[in-house]
């Protein structure tokens, strides 16, 4: 699936073999979405499913941040909760159209990031984290707090978003539109990570030192790495808010932003498809784990050590060389 | 920026057609002046400079902790020096970062190798040509037609320099899977993709066998007769003798002394660092 993680076949054409990774991972997901509505016992399932697509579409975003530049933020939640009280706050106080607060709040998230990123992008490693662990608390607080504006702890309600007079609702109706943007989204973060741009977030994530020494502009590519991953979560967010019909202070929260960080690192830090996987997987988990009742979290605690265990690289990557030695 | 330049400058006008070779000495691309600095109290290197002249090999050598490396760091960039000046192609590039400084065709390798481990050695080179590289974050993230036209060049031209290195075969496999010698080589490809006027190595044959070495001796003269200013950080002597045009000794951060290799190599002092004074005694008598 992933590119790095494929096998390497002695004096394969390169560019032949890129090109059929990347459409393979798009006609695999575009084949899933397609397919599996096909084996849904009931309606409640397109909405759990269409909540997979979101959330992954966080997740991917994520990805091109930690696994192809190897920065890591701890706070992204705070872009999913700038997105979703833009679709929230928009048509309130601003008159605008509720779906189009989905590209004024990736607008928002992207002058947020760039503000924050320029500072806290210096720092490396813990320190980083520790800084974006910060900005997402305070993104959460002030969602929480600032009950004048964004309706307080409880969360606020959204509109229910109309095209030509067409109610969007239902959630096979989502399932759709969620499943073709991260169609889009992951398309997006393919083509990334095979392109200049991507090579210089790759460079700089093996060895700054290096990466700089032939050229590439650190500070700045990291800097646009930040703000594409809050433009995903930021979309990721509005659409949650929308698909919800309500935006709330958790979207933003400290869980929300680990539970991102460990879909990306369990999927695969290095692989875009292992960051779908990785969403599929903490979403879906609880649903399965209800079964345990009041061991649900442990559960899910012992399944995610277990996944990292055994399938260190994460579990795209991992299986793909499983397969590999398999065959 | 075509490389060969200085050296049709600087020999323009001379009637030296059939001068021999050795005296056309090409235009000086890179100075380094009275650099010192400091780390904690300790002077690691004080008043210390060179000129790197196209077409020319120069090398920096001295024993163990004589600041070469730090020498190395501070004129690409990675450190700043507290006191001196460098220059590049004439224009004072004191306070520029690596980055802004590979721009304006500086580069350089690692002693202790900085590859990509986790990118494959042709992806590795391909990095290498990111100022090459006219694309776009938007045609990138899109796949425009610019952005894949610059991917394919990119992947030609580092290709390309992989031949020359020898590496052709191992395009594909992750750099980390390389031999050390592989990783030598792939270093100078990555740092020859930057299309540099000025490249900077750091014991490029460090670590190598006899073998791996002669190539890479090779690959640096071929390097220095396209017009590229060479500086060179070398501790296998005959690599050094054989190839420089110039040579400056560090010792304990100062300079000990500079010459052709024949002068450094029979300069008592030189003599004397490499081999304590008792050892120099021996060799005068020798």
């Amino acid at each position: 699936m992933d590119a790095k993680a494929e096998p390497l076949p002695v004096a394969a054409a390169p560019p032949r073999f890129r090109l059929n990774a990347r459409w393979t991972t798009l006609l695999v997901l575009a084949a899933v979405i397609a397919t599996i509505p096909w084996f849904f016992p009931s309606g409640f399932y397109f909405r759990v499913a269409a909540l997979v697509w979101v959330t992954a579409l966080a997740a991917v975003g994520l990805q091109i941040l930690m696994g192809q530049a190897g920065q890591v933020s701890l706070g992204h939640a705070g872009f999913v909760g700038i997105g979703a009280y833009a679709t929230a706050l928009g048509p309130r106080y601003l008159g605008l159209d509720v779906l189009l607060c989905l590209p004024l709040g990736a607008a928002v998230a992207a002058a947020v990031a760039f503000l924050v990123g320029r500072p806290i992008l210096r720092l490396k490693g813990h320190y980083l984290a520790v800084a974006t662990l910060g900005f997402g608390m305070l993104v959460a607080m002030v969602l929480g707090n600032e009950v004048w504006l964004t309706g307080g702890p409880d969360g606020i309600n959204v509109q229910r978003p109309e095209i030509l007079g067409w109610r969007i609702r239902g959630g096979e109706t989502w399932y759709w539109i969620t499943g073709a943007i991260l169609l889009v989204g992951v398309w997006i973060a393919l083509n990334l990570q095979d392109s200049p741009s991507g090579r210089a977030l790759a460079a700089l994530h093996d060895s700054e030192v290096a990466a700089r020494t032939v050229g590439i502009d650190v500070a700045r590519h990291k800097l646009r790495a930040f703000v594409i991953s809050a433009v995903y979560a930021a979309v990721a967010g509005g659409l949650l808010a929308l698909l919800n019909g309500r935006a709330s202070p958790d979207f933003a929260g400290f869980l929300a932003s680990v539970e991102y960080v460990t879909m990306v690192v369990i999927g695969g830090l290095a692989s875009v498809p292992g960051a779908v996987a990785g969403a599929a997987l903490l979403v879906l988990l609880p649903q399965v784990l209800t079964v345990f009742h009041d061991y649900e979290h442990a559960v899910l605690g012992l399944l995610i050590m277990l996944f990292m265990i055994f399938l260190r690289a994460g579990i795209v990557p991992g299986l793909a060389a499983l397969l590999r030695r398999r065959s | 920026m075509n490389a060969t330049r200085p050296i049709a400058e600087a020999t323009e006008g001379r009637e030296g057609v059939n001068r021999p070779r050795e005296d056309v000495r090409g235009a000086v691309l890179l100075t380094a002046a009275d650099i010192g600095i400091s780390f904690g109290g300790l002077r690691a290197l004080d008043g210390v400079g060179f000129s790197a002249r196209a077409g020319e090999i120069l090398a920096i050598i001295g024993p163990n902790g004589a600041g070469k490396t730090t020498l190395f760091n501070i004129v690409t960039g990675l450190y700043r020096a507290s006191s001196g000046r460098i220059a590049l192609d004439g224009q004072d590039v004191t306070e520029a970062p690596p980055h802004a400084l590979a721009a304006r065709g500086l580069s350089r390798t690692f002693q202790n190798l900085q590859v990509f481990f986790r990118m494959t050695a042709l992806e590795n080179v391909m990095a290498g040509r990111h100022l090459q590289e006219r694309s776009s974050l938007l045609g990138d993230l899109f796949r425009l037609p610019a952005s894949r036209r610059a991917n394919a060049a990119t992947r030609d031209a580092a290709m390309a320099l992989l031949a020359e290195v020898g590496l052709a075969d191992k395009a594909d496999l992750p750099a980390g899977s390389l031999p050390y010698g592989a990783l030598k080589r792939l270093e100078i490809a990555r740092a020859l993709a930057t299309q540099p006027r000025v490249l900077m190595l750091d014991e490029p044959a460090a670590g190598c066998n006899p073998v791996e070495t002669e190539e890479i001796d090779h690959l640096i003269v071929q390097v220095a007769a396209r017009g590229v200013a060479v500086v060179l950080i070398e501790h296998d002597m005959k690599l050094v003798m054989r190839i420089s045009r110039h040579v400056v000794v560090l010792n304990q951060g100062r300079m000990l002394a500079e010459g052709t290799p024949e002068e450094v190599r029979t300069n008592p002092e030189v003599i004397a660092a490499y081999l304590g004074t008792h050892g120099a005694r021996e060799a005068s008598l020798a």
